[in-house]
């Protein structure tokens, strides 16, 4: 059982977490082609590595973003979304 | 009973607390701190269990949680492991594997049968004919079980726990011991387990090979007991680890405890390991570990004349252990051509005991009366380490102890991703490359003398503790070299036998000439020979049996055991009951502030969620139909009350408010008003709708949102995300569980609600749709016309301690015209009548909002939404078909779609069998949709349904819906809604009833 970093509430067990999947720019829908569009509804990298991942504190309501490596599982930081600094 | 040995020192039995149990019906005495197998012994049984496939009689072999053939059964407790659970005052056990008792077991048939039951025998007859493998399946379903439910016994329930400790010490024999002394004198928070009764491991029982031990462990349990910072669990099984040193205690009488550690030290010690022959599974043939566990800890004799087979020291402490408690011992027989050269080899042969160098037992065989051994078999072996057998003699005995090597109970290392080796001097897997964090010592870590155990011990407490950070004064310690001299196990104790019955894996009776037919049929590798013979795939999961498997497999395909590679123990690497992985089966249960009055009224609830929903009122002398149908009917005619309380309730302000609903919702609602409400649904960026609800404008930039019981906590998660990642000055709130909700719907229920408001109710007052703010019976409340169930009605929400207040209020107020209370059931047929759709019963995963029929509620000229850009593309694709002339046809006309929900109703009347929700639509034979919302009219005296069908089905085509049992039910398209086309009833304009079921 892994414990995740809120950067509200602290380490907490990962069962009081919901992930939210990858932290993902969407492409300008007025701007996108089709494809381009299809690509960002449907297609995942699912390759091992680094990811900005939104992950949400149930108990609390807190979404934020974990740098996960997917290949470790190892969650290299946490921090609020648009704040880069890390909380430990 | 036969008697037990003199009372020594240390030993496990309490002499003053005798035990009465049965097995098998007999009655038996033990002393407390026996176990059941140990019991038995001393009582002179021989005969514990069946073996699983050919039902061989089997006695004590591990004496170590592994002895999984004598399982028993105490009432609901099933499979029992006998030579490890402490004996009970009144326990009444039974086997578990066999077909009529233990003794007259018919399952022992297989045992002749054994020829004709080969290796993957079972996977290879039970196929063809496929016609008859339902017969096959209760066969082997009969055949695969172990013990029996006992439903009528009162469920047990196991504790769970959570645990943490700086330092995870897993094993309390002397290095675990020191281990832990030393991590906790660093300074650390320690927790030792052991699985055993006792701690002390090695030294509560190998006294001959570790002379001195009872000095030591005395001193080892001085210094773990003066540390006030370890703290130990007796019968206790690290059974998993996980990432992050998360390890499953199992606790054999209460539970689990989920233990977090910051670092862990093992040493489970190694495992002794069998030696492959004839018959070496028969009662009588044990371990050389399980024979002195017999001895010193329970004083019971093992045997009366044994032959002790050799490959190590061990086998030489157990000889002279052997001799001490009184057993002849009839012969050594060392696998070693050389024999032991140490001071105990030579005690032995001073002792005058024939020692046989180079020699094997080639075959147990059995006494002339019983089951038992009762000679065993010696033969000269070559060089090449092959028997010859014609040079084999006969010596009489009653027990074979077997000491011709060791596993490293390397489990949990390999768990926690520590790399490991085959050490060619030792003869057994060692770590190679530890995790972060976790820490070997002892026999795991090839150290085998008990002086080198503690000093390794100690330095993996240290190491332990100093990853978490404390013991920084102590000096890092040296690490202690490996076992040196004879390797303590033998590369090959494997000895082939004509005639077969030489177990690798007693588990599931593997023998070693299945093990070659698997390589020859041409699975040729050890993970693959594992399935197909499943070998190591029994209850012990492979722990006496993987070391000579490997080493078998490796031979026969000319590799050395590193190549052929370890078999991975998967977590829990120890069975764990059921129970106790269930814990105490807690579900969360969600009620509405009404529930109480619910329940008075006779309520059949159903679960939608956490939430409880009644699903109708029961009525005396009424079936489930007729009270459903009851209250169908007081809606459409009189007024019907309903707990709406599970509604999701959201709440949306900010100056940004409007933007964050117009980008959520595929409707526009700039132009709501005040004082208004509006249909909202929701689509995810695919466009397949996910949610929908009531937007209801309370101010400029307030709004208030409803949205479905199951749905409005992702609805709620994805709003506040989406604020953040926009950057929207918005608040969105959840007050789903903050407010009560009742729908008051019917012909009379403005008479009704105007009697307990201070609101205007005029149609020209309060529309349709509208929104007002106001109290009713007293207490503040929002109310909305709505008309999902296709009458006249108001939605009325109030705080949630309001609730009740309310609902009793407008209940009495309505008791003159006849109110009733209605459950979800009737909602669901009122609003079927009505063709309106409900999320998630009648939308699947895929559904995009034309194929609902919701198109009119999809505004893809506004600046953004979830989910439109994906839509215009279909919306696209829909109009290229059309201009191009469509090569698909069912495109035309139909934007971009092929099925779409349509109603239906039955053709027949309603008798014959009933199509249910998820049936599936038939055209010719074939399938076109299915069913997802079906029911009984009343209204209409027909039973009706939305079904996804082919797009270009056209009111008036039929089709066929496929029952339960497969008859096929005629249905015709028809066009929704079925009731009250116009919508002139929720409107308020319409009082006149037409209706077939009877009168207001």
């Amino acid at each position: 059982m892994k414990i995740l970093n809120c950067p509200i509430n602290g380490p907490r067990p990962v069962q009081e977490f919901v992930f939210g999947g990858e932290l993902r720019e969407m492409p300008d829908p007025d701007v996108a082609t089709d494809a381009e569009w299809t690509d960002y509804v449907y297609n995942r990298n699912g390759a091992p590595g680094l990811r900005r991942e939104w992950w949400y504190h149930l108990a609390s309501g807190t979404w934020f973003v974990a740098e996960r490596d997917t290949g470790t599982n190892d969650v290299k930081k946490t921090y609020l979304y648009g704040d880069e600094v890390e909380h430990g | 009973m036969a008697e037990r040995l003199a009372p020594r020192r240390g030993e496990w039995i309490d002499r003053n607390r005798p035990l009465e149990f049965s097995f098998e019906g007999k009655k038996h005495t033990g002393f407390a701190g026996d176990t059941i197998s140990s019991a038995l012994w001393v009582s002179g049984r021989r005969l514990l269990g069946r073996s699983f496939k050919y039902h061989r009689p089997r006695g004590i072999f591990s004496f170590a949680d592994h002895d999984v053939n004598v399982m028993v059964q105490d009432r609901s407790l099933l499979n029992i492991r006998a030579d490890v659970t402490p004996l009970e005052e009144g326990q009444k056990l039974r086997a578990v594997n066999t077909v009529g008792g233990l003794k007259m077991d018919l399952g022992q048939l297989n045992n002749r049968l054994a020829r004709f039951l080969p290796v993957g025998f079972y996977y290879k007859s039970f196929h063809k004919p496929a016609k008859l493998f339902p017969y096959y399946e209760r066969l082997i379903r009969k055949a695969a079980g172990l013990g029996y439910v006992t439903p009528d016994e009162e469920r047990r329930h196991w504790g769970k726990a959570y645990g943490f400790a700086d330092v995870l010490v897993v094993g309390a024999g002397p290095s675990g011991l020191a281990a832990a002394a030393a991590a906790g004198e660093a300074g650390a928070k320690v927790v030792l387990v052991d699985e055993n009764a006792r701690p002390g491991g090695t030294l509560t029982y190998a006294e001959g090979a570790n002379g001195g031990a009872d000095g030591m462990l005395a001193d080892l349990l001085r210094r773990v007991e003066a540390s006030p910072n370890v703290e130990y669990r007796a019968e206790t099984v690290a059974s998993a680890h996980f990432e992050e040193h998360w390890v499953p205690l199992v606790h054999r009488e209460d539970g689990m405890t989920k233990m977090r550690a910051g670092s862990v030290v093992v040493a489970g010690g190694a495992m002794e390991q069998p030696a492959v022959f004839r018959n070496n599974d028969m009662p009588g043939v044990m371990l050389g570990s399980a024979a002195l566990r017999l001895i010193h800890r329970y004083a019971v004799k093992p045997f009366d004349k044994g032959v002790v087979l050799a490959a190590n020291s061990d086998a030489y402490g157990v000889a002279l252990d052997l001799l001490r408690a009184g057993v002849e011992v009839a012969a050594v027989v060392d696998l070693r051509q050389d024999g032991e050269e140490s001071d105990l080899g030579g005690a032995v042969r001073e002792a005058g005991v024939r020692v046989y160098t180079g020699h094997c037992v080639y075959e147990a065989r059995a006494a002339k009366k019983g089951l038992g051994v009762g000679e065993a078999i010696i033969a000269p072996l070559d060089v090449q380490n092959n028997p010859i057998p014609s040079r084999a003699f006969e010596v009489g005995c009653d027990g074979i102890s077997m000491s011709v090597g060791w596993a490293a109970n390397a489990a949990l290392l390999a768990q926690s991703g520590c790399r490991l080796g085959y050490s060619e001097d030792l003869h057994q897997f060692v770590p190679v490359e530890l995790a972060d964090g976790i820490f070997a010592s002892g026999r795991v870590n090839g150290v085998y003398r008990a002086e080198d155990k503690v000093r390794d011990g100690e330095r993996a407490g240290i190491l332990a503790a100093r990853h978490v950070g404390e013991g920084k004064a102590a000096d890092v310690p040296a690490e202690v070299p490996r076992h040196p001299g004879p390797a303590p196990s033998h590369p090959y104790p494997v000895y082939d036998h004509p005639k077969g019955m030489a177990f690798v894996d007693l588990d599931e009776d593997v023998q070693l000439k299945d093990i070659k037919n698997s390589i020859q049929e041409g699975f040729d590798s050890i993970a693959l020979v594992n399935r197909f013979a499943t070998l190591g795939m029994g209850p012990s999961q492979g722990k006496h049996s993987n070391t000579n498997g490997i080493r078998i497999v490796a031979r026969l395909m000319t590799k050395t055991v590193e190549e052929t590679g370890t078999i991975t123990s998967r977590p829990f690497f120890h069975p764990v009951p059921m129970g106790v992985l269930a814990g105490r089966s807690f579900h969360p249960a969600r009620r509405t502030p009404m529930h109480r009055r619910h329940e008075e009224r006779g309520a059949v609830f159903m679960r939608a969620g956490d939430w409880f929903r009644p699903e109708y009122y029961a009525t005396p002398d009424r079936g489930r139909e007729d009270a459903i149908l009851d209250e169908v009917r007081a809606v459409r005619l009189g007024v019907g009350l309903i707990d709406v309380g599970t509604l999701g309730k959201l709440e949306v302000a900010g100056p940004n408010a409007l933007e964050l609903i117009e980008r959520i919702c595929t409707g526009k609602f700039a132009k709501l008003k005040v004082g208004m409400t509006r249909y909202a649904l929701m689509t995810d960026e695919a466009g397949t709708i996910t949610d929908d609800g009531v937007c209801a404008r309370l101010s400029d930039e307030h709004f208030y949102l409803t949205a479905t019981t199951s749905g409005v906590d992702a609805l709620y998660r994805e709003m506040t995300r989406w604020v953040k990642v926009w950057g929207l000055d918005a608040e969105v709130t959840n007050y789903s569980n903050a407010f009560a909700a009742m729908n008051l719907a019917g012909p009379l229920s403005r008479e009704v609600l105007s009697s307990m408001t201070d609101l205007d109710l005029s149609e020209d007052a309060f529309p349709y749709l509208g929104v007002r703010e106001g109290r009713v019976a007293g207490v503040p409340a929002r109310v909305m016309r709505v008309g999902f169930v296709g009458e006249l009605g108001y939605e009325v929400h109030v705080p949630a301690d309001g609730g009740l207040h309310a609902w009793d209020a407008i209940t009495e107020a309505g008791k003159a015209v006849g109110i009733r209370w209605f459950g979800v059931e009737a909602q669901r047929r009122l609003r079927l009548e009505k063709g309106h759709v409900i999320v998630g019963q009648d939308t699947d995963g895929l559904t995009n909002p034309w194929e609902a029929n919701m198109g009119w509620a999809v505004k893809l000229d506004k600046p953004f939404f979830i989910g439109q850009r994906t839509l215009k593309i279909l919306e696209k694709r829909g109009q290229e078909e059309e201009q191009r002339g469509g090569e698909d046809r069912r495109l035309i006309g139909q934007r971009t779609q092929d099925r779409k929900l349509a109603g239906f109703a039955l053709v027949y009347g309603g008798e014959g069998p009933r199509p249910k929700e998820c049936h599936l639509a038939i055209e010719d034979g074939e399938i076109i949709g299915r069913v997802t919302s079906i029911a009984y009219s009343e209204a209409l005296g027909k039973v009706i349904g939305l079904a996804f069908l082919p797009a270009d089905r056209a009111v008036g085509s039929c089709f066929q819906i496929r029952t339960d049992g497969g008859a096929l039910v005629d249905a015709e398209v028809v066009k929704v809604p079925f009731y009250d086309p116009d919508n002139s009833r929720q409107k308020g304009g319409q009082r006149e009833v037409t209706y077939q079921g009877g009168k207001a």
